[in-house]
């Protein structure tokens, strides 16, 4: 399989405390992953570096087949190179509709006149539709998005993310508020989106990253301390020292 | 297609033809066209109102859609005031010198001409020679494509500036404050070329049409200010209602959010900018051959504050709010100013509204903002019932996730 993003040697300094330490990270055009580590691990400052939030010191982040460097370039324009973000606290556009949403996170042109001339075609409209009842939210479509429930929320989210079309998929505590039975659908998107591109997953609950049935790699201090199936990295020392062990 | 877009909008249909009805009213009641209640400096007030609802609509779209808060908007309302005023001065000074010079034994040429002009226009600066920036004052075209092209420059060049850097949020507002005091002290100077602190002035006489008495004239601004509210209102509602309405609020309510969605905030950011100082520019205008002068006390850094007071104090966020606290505020405002409020005596000390109507107009600002929130527009609600969710997305946490918010603060 062939790689879709190839993070190496990456690290990040806030005020001398260094958050990401030599961090090595690849991933394949149709992989699922899921990353653990113990809180403050530096799980979502990595999301942060590929997503261009922050910019890394030193190392290299290479995409695609082309091996471009999303170093340097815009958040905006690494999203357009098809980097989507689901947050760890969940951001929708509370003041708009559920459609209004999932509109503005729908694949078209980003740009200011193609956005002021934008009319929804009819193959919009259906996907929006598609997405609605994927995410469990066809008879909400017209509601605020700020009246929904904080599991709606998340899926909301969620199929903002799936909107996008992106390649690679950057989901943070996906499961942080949800049902059981709201996990398990949750999964089940994930692993769906999984056959057709790239999915890094952070999460904390053991079971949610057990039933995702992927490579994981555990994250500490800034660095990749274990990688590997989760019976391979749950039965590493090391990771039971700083992480299962407390 | 027009109709559905109306149809899909009715506080736009309503407010086009409340307008309508407005300046239809108006006409009928004007000393030029109707039964002569309304005098012809009223008219002017009023068509100047309008003009002000136009420029606050721009400062709607910037502030309560898209979240910047620009202190500068009011530079750009002076600027298309300039505009306009070069040529209108340039055009009337001309007539008066060719008249003048008219039975002078030998005709003069055109060089004498254009000093004679020079002459009378700079004379007050101590000055006789055109300054570059009039090159196309003789040119009502170009001077009508400088009342756009300029704002718009100047708000792209320094938006590009400041939104490239991501400057944002009140150090924004402080550098179009900036920029307000700069362009206001320029124009100040003497040799700045648009005559300092005497500003340009006759403005109300229109080249060409001395005949025409100023009663009818006012209610030709009347309702050109009318058109130009009417269509610079038909714009905004038309931007805000579709996917590029919800980018900008988009931008107001989380502005990382629209970026990890692939929009150049910056770039959005910037169009708007350059599009409401536009529409800022054909305001002034159309405001300045009303009020018949222009100096650069009308682009102090404070007007542009008094802007964001209106916009607040009608109600943000929605365009109608925007007009109506322009026009309830400025009015109000010249009531109180103008001395024609009655004094009150307090025996020990007397009220006079002159000095305290900026302590009242504050107070209201600060009591608007704390306590009601969408301002005098909010009233609208009573009548349509109208909800928004006002929950910012607080973290429940995993427990009470799977409530509703309301269920779970319950
Ligand atoms: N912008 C920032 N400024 C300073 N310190 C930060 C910043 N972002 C993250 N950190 C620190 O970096 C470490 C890693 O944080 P984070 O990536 O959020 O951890 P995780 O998501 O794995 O719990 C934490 O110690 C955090 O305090
Ligand atoms: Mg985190």
């Amino acid at each position: 399989m062939s790689t879709l993003l190839e993070v190496s040697g990456v690290s990040v300094t806030f005020d001398g405390f260094r958050a990401i330490n030599n961090l090595s990270f690849r991933i394949g055009t149709a992989e699922m992953r899921a990353i653990i580590g113990p809180n403050g691990a530096g799980k979502t400052t990595f999301m942060d570096i590929v997503t261009g939030k922050t910019k890394p010191d030193e190392g290299r982040i290479l995409w695609g087949e082309k091996s471009l460097s999303l170093r340097g370039m815009s958040e905006a324009r690494i999203a357009r190179e098809g980097v989507g973000r689901k947050f760890q606290k969940p951001t929708v556009f509370e003041d708009q509709t559920v459609h209004e949403n999932l509109v503005m996170a729908l694949r078209n042109k980003r740009g200011p006149f193609a956005v002021l001339f934008y009319k929804p075609t009819a193959k919009d409209l259906a996907r929006v539709e598609v997405l609605a009842a994927e995410i469990g939210l066809e008879d909400a479509l017209w509601r605020k998005s700020g009246e929904l429930s904080h599991g709606q929320k998340q899926w909301l989210e969620i199929g903002m993310l799936l909107a996008q079309e992106p390649r690679l998929l950057l989901v943070d505590e996906p499961a942080a508020g949800m049902t059981p039975a709201e996990r398990e659908h949750t999964t089940n998107i994930l692993v769906e989106a999984a056959k057709t591109r790239a999915v890094v997953v952070v999460e904390h609950d053991m079971e949610f990253v057990r039933r995702l049935n992927c490579k994981v790699t555990v994250l500490h201090e800034g660095a990749v301390l274990a990688e590997g199936r989760l019976d391979h990295v749950t039965a590493n020392q090391d990771v039971i020292d700083v992480y299962l062990g407390r | 297609m027009k109709n559905s877009f109306l149809m899909r909008n009715p506080s736009t249909l309503i407010f086009l033809t409340a307008l309508a009805a407005f300046t239809i009213v108006v006409t009928l009641l004007s000393e030029a066209f109707g039964l002569g209640l309304i005098s012809t400096s009223f008219v002017k007030t009023l068509g100047k109102t309008l003009c002000l609802g136009l420029v606050a609509v721009a400062m709607d779209l910037v502030w309560g859609y898209a979240g910047i808060l620009s202190l500068g908007h009011f530079a750009f309302f002076g600027l298309g005031g300039y505009m306009i005023g070069m040529w209108l001065m340039y055009e009337r000074t001309r007539d008066i010198v060719i008249s003048s010079m008219a039975d002078a034994p030998i005709p003069p040429t055109t060089d004498e001409i254009t000093d004679a002009i020079g002459h009378q226009i700079f004379g007050v600066v101590g000055s006789s020679e055109f300054p570059l920036i009039w090159a196309f004052a003789d040119s009502l075209t170009l001077q009508l494509v400088l009342v756009v092209v300029v704002p718009g420059a100047l708000a792209f060049v320094f938006g590009w500036l400041a939104f490239r850097s991501r400057v944002a949020g009140v150090y924004l507002s402080i550098l179009t404050q900036a920029m307000t005091l700069a362009l206001s002290f320029y124009l100040f100077q003497n040799d700045s070329g648009l005559r300092g602190n005497n500003g340009l002035s006759g403005l109300q006489n229109l080249p060409g049409l001395e005949a025409v008495p100023q009663e009818v004239v006012s209610i030709w601004f009347l309702w050109a200010s009318a058109l130009a509210l009417g269509l610079g209102y038909l714009l905004a509602a038309w931007i805000v209602s579709g996917k590029f309405g919800s980018v900008i609020r988009g931008i107001r309510d989380d502005e990382a959010r629209v970026r990890f969605l692939g929009y150049s905030v910056e770039g959005y950011k910037l169009a708007l900018f350059t599009l409401t100082a536009c529409i800022a520019g054909i305001a002034g205008a159309l405001y300045y051959p009303q009020a018949g002068i222009i100096n650069p006390a009308e682009i102090a850094p404070i007007a542009s504050i008094y802007l964001a007071v209106w916009v607040a104090i009608g109600g943000r966020g929605r365009l109608y709010g925007a007009v109506v606290g322009a026009g309830f505020v400025s009015l109000v405002s010249s009531w109180f100013t103008g001395g024609q409020a009655p004094d009150i005596p307090l025996g020990f000390y007397t009220i006079k509204w002159v000095d305290w109507w900026l302590i009242v107009l504050g107070l209201s600002f600060v009591l608007v903002t704390l306590f009601a929130p969408k301002g005098i527009a909010g009233l609208f609600d009573l009548v349509s019932d109208r909800k928004w969710p006002n929950r910012h997305g607080a973290d429940l946490g995993p427990d009470a996730g799977a409530l509703r918010e309301r269920e779970a603060s319950e």
